[in-house]
């Protein structure tokens, strides 16, 4: 076995009884036994693993291993064909419509194809999540947000004129704009250069600290290394429809 | 009054909902178009049913159970003649009362076929009896006959029989009209759904973005109602002006014009169109409403 991909453990976690309520209160969002099957067998089984507050994890795995899978199931785009995903105390099955929509505003999601609404400028769409939930956005608090990301100078900007790590950086101002427990990034680098992808993982690190459960699928070892010379961040490897915990020498 | 949500949040301004929705498309002008179109078409329909109401009261009102007897007979007999006549309605049960138009009467009948200038004393015309009938009704084919045998020359024009199917043909005219009311706007309704459906379809990736930040199914929704029942209002409001424009072009009614002529709006009449607008937006609402709550539902 290649040592570089040791695997620490067959999986985190397993669970064959259901969770408790006691230990429902050190995880944000928790798999158990959870399966996905698209139709043509299942591309995620067994996984098991708790994802604890204020964590950090990276989760890798070649293209079309299930990471995208893996994140829409912890934000109830998906509800897994087998076993349970619990959300924030919500297993995804028992949740409305409405709950999801819920849920998803405790949860900021970045993805590499990020998607904006093209006719409206920068601002709208980072503020979009307070506008949908009829809240106005402290004009003050949005200029430092865009500042921090380092699009100050684009507020008025449509999406269609931003680049590429313009946009990452818009996507990841509007999923923290609702103060999210939770930010999942599907590929977040994933079009952007050393540079920028560096700039990226500064802003996650950061929002990290400020006590952020943050999930970062990528394929990119180098940005891992560099994340965890910054920062405790776990390795999670999807290997043979299941998820395991990597080893450290990243 | 306290409204339903639905309908309190349409007119939340602060929200903004519809700016959510691109403004472009051609399901805008698509929209627009027909709720012009149809509340244009929705005018004339109206108009037509209420003067066809108007006619079926006239005609109904006519019909005061009277009728008509013509009497023709020589010069030197019409007074023998008519004074038999009227000895035999006298005795006829069922007719109330019975009396012969003089001259003046006669030549106000005809005044406007012959002008006012017309000598009647010198023309053989026929001597008009006007009687009107008592409750129970008379028996008509027995008065016939009687007239037949006292009075060879006396016909018995029985007004009300063809004036009943004239007044049933105006009233049922009326509910054309109404049912033609009633098709419009559910043509309207299914003409707004199928572009609603289409603006949701081709909105695809708003729905998405909405979804992920949270948006309920409710706040879509409303944002699609909001832009489609503004759109309908607009379009349907100037669909009334053009309605209302052409109805005023119509020729003013008068007596000789007829019913044609009559084909408008009178008195308050004139307010019926001013509801359509706000009508034809309460259909795009609900229309609007219900494709998108169940499109979003088979949306996952």
């Amino acid at each position: 076995m290649d040592s570089r991909h040791a695997i620490e453990s067959a999986t985190l976690t397993v669970h064959s009884a259901p969770l408790r309520k006691e230990n429902r209160d050190d995880f944000v969002i928790a798999f158990e036994n959870a399966a996905y099957n698209y139709g043509g067998g299942e591309l995620l089984s067994e996984v098991s693993l708790r994802l604890a507050p204020g964590s950090f994890y990276f989760l890798t795995g070649p293209s079309g291993s299930g990471k995208t899978t893996f994140l829409k199931l912890a934000y109830a785009e998906l509800i897994p064909t087998a076993g349970h995903v619990t959300v924030f105390d919500r297993e995804v099955r028992s949740l409305t419509r409405d709950d999801i929509a819920r849920t998803r505003r405790r949860i900021g999601v970045v993805h590499q194809d990020v998607q904006f609404l093209d006719h409206l400028p920068l601002t709208a769409n980072v503020l979009l999540p307070l506008t949908v939930t009829g809240r106005r956005g402290d004009t003050q608090d949005l200029a430092d947000l865009l500042g921090w990301v380092g699009l100050g100078h684009l507020a008025d900007a449509l999406p269609p004129s931003l680049s590429g790590g313009e946009r990452q950086r818009a996507a990841l101002a509007r999923a923290v704009i609702m103060d999210p427990d939770v930010i999942l990034a599907d590929e977040p680098t994933g079009n952007v250069d050393w540079d920028m992808s560096l700039r990226l993982l500064t802003l996650l690190v950061e929002l990290n600290r400020m006590g952020k459960t943050i999930v970062v699928a990528t394929h990119d070892l180098n940005l891992i290394r560099q994340a965890k010379a910054q920062v405790a961040a776990r390795v999670l490897r999807i290997a043979k429809q299941r998820i395991q915990l990597a080893g450290a020498d990243l | 009054m306290k409204l339903p949500p639905a309908i309190a949040a349409f007119f939340d301004n602060t929200r903004h909902a519809d700016r959510v929705v691109p403004p472009s498309g051609h399901t805008a002008w698509l929209t627009t178009f027909t709720a012009a179109a149809m509340t244009f078409l929705c005018v004339f329909a109206l108009a037509l049913s209420l003067a066809t109401g108007r006619l079926a009261s006239r005609w109904s009102d006519a019909l005061a159970r009277t009728a008509t007897i013509r009497l023709s007979a020589p010069a030197e007999q019409m007074e023998v003649q008519t004074e038999r006549v009227l000895a035999l309605l006298a005795t006829t049960p069922g007719v109330a009362s019975a009396r012969a138009l003089d001259d003046e009467e006669t030549r106000a009948l005809l005044e406007p076929w012959f002008g006012p200038d017309l000598p009647v004393a010198e023309l053989p015309l026929p001597r008009l009896i006007e009687l009107v009938e008592g409750e129970p009704g008379y028996d008509s084919e027995g008065l016939r006959q009687r007239l037949a045998a006292e009075a060879p020359g006396a016909v018995l024009d029985d007004h009300t029989r063809w004036r009943r199917p004239l007044a049933e043909a105006a009233a049922r005219l009326r509910l054309l009209g109404w049912l033609s009311i009633a098709l419009i706007g559910a043509t309207m309704a299914a003409m707004i759904t199928l572009a609603a459906n289409a603006s949701l379809a081709a909105n695809a990736q708003v729905i998405r973005v909405l979804r992920l930040i949270g948006a309920r199914d409710s706040y879509i929704a409303r944002a699609f109602v909001r832009r489609f029942t503004l759109r309908a209002l607009t379009g349907a409001a100037a669909g009334a002006a053009a309605g209302l424009a052409g109805v005023l072009l119509l020729p003013r009614a008068d007596a000789a014009g007829g019913f044609l002529t009559g084909l408008g709006f009178q008195g308050a009449g004139w307010l019926w169109p001013l509801a359509l607008p706000p009508l034809a937006g309460a259909v795009a609402f609900a229309a609007t409403r219900r494709a998108a709550l169940r499109k979003l539902r088979e949306l996952t």
